[in-house]
């Protein structure tokens, strides 16, 4: 095998017939024997370069040469070369696992002992042994992610793309994928993974950045790192954490903060002093500096995150009379025919409080929130909101939560005002509260200029304003998020974020599920959830405690996850 | 409550209004259907190309075919020369039907002896050689009589001419077009139903609006108004259409169709509904409505008379509201049916609606999960 | 088989076997192919018919006379009609119009005088004519009916008074080929095969490339080394193979269970059916490719498929009667030519003159549709 770059892309640029220029004169290399990331905010073009590489686009200008061979005139050699998994995992649903893998394997001529050998070869790589006669569309996530990538691997190829492989996939099936793909590094395999998640970036060789289709950086990801080197400090012991993030994004050296846990996270300006504690209205603070990583580089490189204030901060809400805990489960459990997906769940989460619901793909979690959400209807136990049983005075309690769905549903056809119109409407506002709630929210999310626009056509990020805005029309004291960022790029999470703080700050409750652990740390408290019970509570740093051991001194909140999982499934092995 | 409604049934209409292709689906299909249809679904039979074989050099047997060319229902008349001419002539379905009168014909007639004319008729077309056969008959019947009082015989009393009601040229367009109306109606009620919880749910929003503070019948009547909003609407178009266009009257009162449409969509809401909540994908509640919709338009009386069928089968389309629907329809339109007979015929769709809607709570309500 | 091919082959037989187990699963697809031929074809053996079998007159006697009652008992006797007797016209007339009644009979007042003295039309007829074809076939039986009655009365009173018959007679021998009964089941069902076979041709072909673009599988498989011909084959044979079986299923049943002759050869069946089916598939794929959208593929399908076959194929509706614009229509649309092959081959038998043109004009509908839809599926993304 050369040693010779890959993927040679000089002068490459992709206009779209609808006239959008998505890539803007790309020259770059990627090298075999390593894992090359694509990141990049939503819309840079990441799929698009995926897909011109794959040779499944034709570049506009330039050119772009797969393995040796120009993606233009040699088609038939990059297909045989190069293997390519779709932002879906392109497996037909209604076959089974084997099947699936059979397909793959006979149109890429995998025939004879080879094949056996193979396929037996990725399914132990895979774990997915056991699941062979399973239908694809049966399994979770995690495992129709390894399937693809298995369906991808079939006939070892010199060239691996991976689009956007761990949306929505859990932190375990994440580590195991990674696992997977350095093993195939090894063997002299180029791999190009695009994410938008960037503690994934730092695991990979080299980086590509790309912002609104132009190349900002090539080159390791350290190297960027590097760049953020003592530009960044933890403000730790501050009681009101989101305050203070809101207070230090208002000053002009701050480029970029989010909370970790009990403390908050900042990027100061190049050659400029981390602010002091009074600065951030918190005396009693400690500013310590902290090692950057990737992700403080990147927002830097990307030109700082979402500066100031949420427009959505304001006056304390008032509290609800006679309710101590704004959202409570009490046993809640729920049975399909004999398999419990969700045991005994408890919990309650008081006002102003952000509350994560975490755990692996499969693990109840959803069962979960959709009991507290009433769209489920539990086996046993009862859940309240604000009160009002969800069971008994569903209408009463549902007007009380606001909810948004990872898929931003909104009504793609209809334009964000007759969005806006409609969900006022249905959460039952009309006259002139009607209009100034709308009228508030526009102003706020500056969707004024979207207004006519179909809300199916929106930028991502005005999308999920135009979402977060729908589910707060009505002003809930309790607002319900599933999987809000999933797949969004830190930008755009970083302002969804800052959103959420500003009305936490004000008494509004947060539930929220997610499989981003960046994403957690912004929770109070969280509630890990495997095989349909909590097997944890606590702090995002309790849960870090939990974890910490001599080998692992920092845990992150990742290996926190990780490691309480492990530990609950080997101690139901043992019992 | 009401407010609450108001805001879905405008989002249902302006989901459907707003989207240039459903707009266009709306509004094209039937359109197209609607006037191929109308022409093109007549039983009646004319035009259809026969051939005369005519053996005999006398004079009645000119003046026969003479009268059978000059026929309005024969306008294509072919004239084959011999008896080996016949067989490729069916067979190749050059012509429906072949006339051959036999040598003797004007002799036996002259003497006043039965004669007798052959009809060959091509029998894969069954009902338009039936007809073909009927209109020759008659032809010849009228021939007869004359003969006879030209030869100062006692008058036959010969052919009854009916009187036509309704419908006195019976122009297979008056009969078509209120047909159309209750099939296109049936189409796009069940279209528009039977896709719109389906299509929530693949799209995700349908959990944005059970978490909303909207109660599962409010959910459904706001699924359902604008159906019925929209049915009326493409009904009352065709209806128009099939007035001012097509020249068909309209005798019946106004209200009593609008009464019986409501009745009528609300039974096929119900249906709609049912298959949208069965559906867990667009294409199951398309193919899953396309089900419903060809057994139940083919057993309505539209492509054929429901007292055709087995009595049994009979009694088993008592149950289909097309059938029931149409009947109103065809007798508003050209009887000007009193409203006691509307009131009598909408018994059955009152039942079938209150069926369907119950079961397709029932079912939405257990499949909510 | 060089080596090279031997892939080709064996990429087809996986895109094959990938398609007909995403058939066998999905119970949608297994409802149009396996429930909806059934239930049409019964439905055509029972249910749509369009012979006459009993009309719902009224015979309203005026006054009951010798020859009244002879009359009455002539329509009574007949098996075209359901009688009901009446006094007086007005008690049926509401009758008539709520559609409980076809048709209605007087016998007036001075028939037995009119009937002496020669008069035309000593009775008069009232027909229903909302339904056009009921309308004319109602009117020949009742005319029919009359007109026998007659001449068994004037020979009946001529043999009395030995007065001779005057005037000609005309009998009209209808024989009627290839359906000596006319019955309208034996033309009926061999559209019915080609219903189905659309259904299964363009409906359910119309979805299954849609749905791979909806689903993101179109990408994936773009990407393997299958060229688009192989894509395209493995989508045609195994829909191909499941509308070779329903024909198989819907021939046997409509000649056995519903006595339907079959007096063609099943190679010529066999032959006319791939050329249909392989226009209908082609056409499927082809809306499939062009629509990339469930729901539109399907409305374009029931649009130049189904409504087609259903309307415009001759089978139902007499194509000769269409305005010529109609007309010209079927001609440029496959159905025709397939109704009018599947009639002959049951009924009349191998007709070389109506199956070798109609099977000409398939085989090119197909060449072309097929040209269409591989200019049309894209070998990239774009």
């Amino acid at each position: 095998m050369n040693a010779g770059p890959l993927v040679v892309a000089r002068g490459l640029s992709k206009r779209f017939p609808d006239g959008t220029l998505a890539l803007d004169g790309l020259d770059f290399d990627v090298l075999p024997g390593r894992v090359t990331g694509l990141v990049g905010p939503d819309g840079a073009g990441k799929t698009t370069l995926m897909r011109l590489i794959a040779g499944l686009l034709l570049p506009s200008e330039g050119s772009v040469r797969s393995c040796g061979f120009d993606t233009a005139s040699d088609l038939p050699e990059i297909r045989a070369a190069v293997s390519y998994m779709p932002q879906r995992f392109g497996l037909y649903e209604d076959l089974t696992v084997a099947e699936n893998l059979a397909l793959y394997a006979d149109l890429r001529g995998v025939v004879g002992d080879e094949r056996t050998a193979t396929t037996q070869r990725l399914l132990d790589f895979t774990g997915l042994g056991p699941f062979t006669s399973r239908l694809a569309g049966k399994l979770s996530g995690g495992m129709k992610q390894k399937l693809g990538l298995a369906c991808a691997l079939i006939r070892t190829p010199r060239l691996l793309l991976l689009d956007e492989p761990s949306v929505g996939v859990d932190p375990i099936s994440r580590r195991e994928l990674w696992r997977l793909v350095y093993q195939l590094v090894d063997r002299g395999i180029a791999v190009v993974w695009s994410t938008a998640y960037l503690d994934e970036a730092e695991r990979c060789t080299s980086v590509l950045t790309l912002d609104r289709g132009r190349l900002l950086y090539d080159g390791p990801p350290e190297e960027l790192t590097a760049r953020a080197i003592g530009r960044t400090v933890l403000v730790r012991g501050a009681d009101r954490k989101r305050r203070v993030l809101a207070a230090a994004l208002r000053l002009p050296e701050v480029v970029d903060g989010v909370i970790q846990g009990r403390a908050v996270r900042l990027v100061v300006r190049d050659g400029a002093r981390p602010p002091s504690p009074p600065d951030l209205g918190a005396p009693d603070a400690e500013v310590i500096p902290t090692s950057p990583r990737f992700e403080d580089a990147f927002v830097d490189l990307l030109g700082g995150g979402p500066k100031g204030e949420s427009p959505l901060s304001g006056g304390n809400r008032p509290a609800i009379p006679g309710a101590d805990a704004v959202v409570e489960a009490v046993g809640l459990t729920k049975r399909f025919g004999s398999f419990t997906a969700a045991r005994d769940i408890t919990f309650r989460i008081g006002r102003g409080e952000i509350f994560g619901l975490l755990g692996p793909n499969g693990a109840g979690k959803s069962t979960t929130f959709k009991m507290l959400c009433g769209l489920l209807v539990p086996t046993e136990g009862t859940a309240r909101v604000a009160g009002a049983d969800l069971y008994r005075s569903g209408g009463q309690a549902r007007a009380r939560l606001g909810y948004m769905a990872q898929k931003f549903s909104l009504y793609g056809d209809l334009s964000a005002r007759q969005n806006l119109e409609f969900f006022s409407g249905v959460y039952g506002l009309s006259g002139r509260r009607r209009r100034e709630a709308i009228d508030r929210l526009v102003g706020a999310f500056e969707l004024e200029p979207f207004l006519k626009v179909d809300a199916g056509r929106l930028p991502l990020g005005f999308k999920q304003r135009l979402a977060l805005a729908c589910a707060v029309l009505h002003d809930p004291p309790v607002l319900f998020l599933d999987e809000p960022t999933s797949g969004v790029d830190p930008l755009t999470r970083r302002e969804f974020w800052s959103h959420i703080n500003a009305m936490v700050e004000r008494g509004v409750t947060v539930l929220v599920t997610t499989h981003f652990l960046d994403e957690a740390e912004y929770c109070d408290r969280i509630a890990l959830v495997d095989k349909g019970r909590v097997i944890a509570n606590g702090s995002p740093d309790d849960l870090k405690d939990a974890a910490r051991s001599d080998s692992l001194p920092e845990p992150t909140l990742e290996d926190a996850f990780i490691g309480l999982v492990e530990a609950a499934d080997a101690r139901e092995q043992a019992a | 409550m009401i407010g609450r409604i108001r805001h879905l049934i405008v989002k249902e209409l302006l989901a459907v209004w707003r989207d240039r292709k459903s707009r266009a689906i709306l509004v094209v299909p039937p359109m197209i259907q609607f006037f191929v249809f109308t022409f093109a679904a007549t039983q009646e039979v004319k035009d259809v190309p026969i051939a005369v074989l005519n053996e005999d050099s006398g004079t009645y047997a000119r003046d026969l075919v003479a009268r059978i060319t000059g026929s309005p229902n024969f306008s294509r008349v072919d004239f084959l020369r011999s008896d080996a001419e016949v067989a490729p002539a069916i067979d190749s379905r050059r012509a429906l039907m072949v006339v051959r009168i036999a040598p003797d014909f004007s002799r036996k007639v002259a003497a006043g002896r039965p004669a007798e004319v052959q009809l060959l008729l091509d029998g894969r077309r069954s009902n338009a050689a039936q007809l073909v056969s009927g209109y020759t008959g008659e032809i010849i019947s009228w021939y007869e009589a004359e003969l006879s009082s030209s030869r100062g015989g006692p008058p036959t009393p010969g052919v009854v001419v009916p009187r036509i009601w309704f419908n006195p040229n019976l122009d297979p367009k008056w009969s078509t077009v209120p047909a159309l109306v209750a099939i296109l109606t049936t189409l796009m009620g069940l279209m528009i139903t039977g896709l719109s919880v389906a299509r929530e749910r693949e799209l995700g929003t349908f959990d944005q609006l059970l978490v909303s503070p909207l109660s599962p019948t409010e959910i459904l009547i706001g699924k359902s108004l604008p159906a019925l909003l929209i049915g009326m609407i493409e009904a009352t178009g065709m209806v128009l259409l099939g007035v001012f266009v097509l020249g068909v009257p309209f005798r019946g009162s106004i209200p009593l169709l609008y009464l019986s449409m409501i009745v009528y969509l609300s039974a096929l809401i119900g249906v709609g509904l049912f298959v949208s909540s069965l559906a867990r994908t667009q294409q199951q509640a398309i193919l899953y409505s396309f089900m419903f919709m060809v057994p139940a338009v083919l057993l309505s009386g539209f492509a054929s008379p429901v007292e055709n069928m087995p009595d049994w089968l009979q009694t088993v389309t008592l149950a289909n509201p097309v059938r029931h629907f149409m009947i109103i329809l065809k007798g508003l339109f050209l009887k000007g049916l009193p409203a006691a007979e509307v009131a009598r015929k909408l018994v059955p769709l009152v039942l079938i609606a209150a069926v369907t809607l119950s079961a397709s709570s029932w079912l939405f309500r257990r499949r909510m999960e | 088989m060089t080596p090279r091919q031997a892939t080709r082959a064996r990429r087809l037989w996986a895109l094959v076997r990938k398609e007909s187990l995403q058939i066998l699963r999905d119970p949608s697809a297994f409802l149009i192919a396996g429930v909806l031929p059934l239930l049409l074809l019964l439905i055509f053996g029972f249910g749509v018919s369009l012979d006459l079998k009993e009309v719902r007159i009224a015979v309203v006697v005026e006054r009951m006379t010798p020859e009244a009652a002879s009359l009455l008992d002539s329509y009574r006797d007949s098996r075209f009609f359901r009688v009901r007797v009446a006094r007086h016209r007005a008690e049926v007339e509401d009758e008539l119009v709520a559609g409980r009644l076809s048709g209605i009979v007087v016998i007036p007042d001075d028939f037995s005088a009119r009937l002496a003295r020669g008069a035309r039309a000593p009775i008069q007829v009232l027909v229903d004519g909302s339904d056009p074809n009921t309308a004319g076939l109602a009117q020949g039986y009742i005319n029919g009916v009359w007109q026998n009655w007659l001449l068994q009365e004037t020979a009946s009173r001529s043999a009395l008074v030995s007065r001779p018959v005057a005037g000609p007679r005309i009998t009209i021998e209808p024989r009627s080929w290839f359906n000596p009964s006319l019955d309208s089941r034996d033309s009926l069902l061999p559209g019915a095969v080609a219903i189905n076979l659309t259904l299964i041709g363009t409906l359910l072909t119309a979805l299954v490339v849609a749905r791979e673009w909806e689903r993101g599988t179109m990408e994936a498989l773009l990407a393997t080394p299958a060229s688009r011909g192989e894509i395209l084959l493995g989508k045609i044979i195994p829909y191909f193979a499941l509308g070779m079986l329903a024909m198989a299923v819907s021939t046997a049943s409509a000649v056995w269970a519903f006595g339907v002759p079959f007096r063609g050869s099943i190679a010529a069946l066999v032959a006319v059916s791939s050329a249909f089916l392989g226009t209908m598939l082609t056409l499927g794929l082809l809306i499939s490719t062009k629509a990339r959208n469930q729901f539109v593929a399907c409305q374009a399908a029931l649009i130049v498929g189904f409504l087609p076959a259903f309307e415009l194929s001759g089978f139902i509706f007499e194509i000769g009667s269409m305005p010529a614009p109609i007309q010209l229509l079927t001609r440029i649309l496959p159905p025709r030519y397939f109704v009018s092959s599947l009639q002959t081959i049951f009924l009349a038998g191998d007709v070389p003159s109506v199956l070798v043109p109609n099977g000409l004009i398939l085989c090119a509908f197909a060449s072309v549709l097929f040209a269409m839809l591989v200019r049309s599926t894209p070998t990239r993304l774009e």
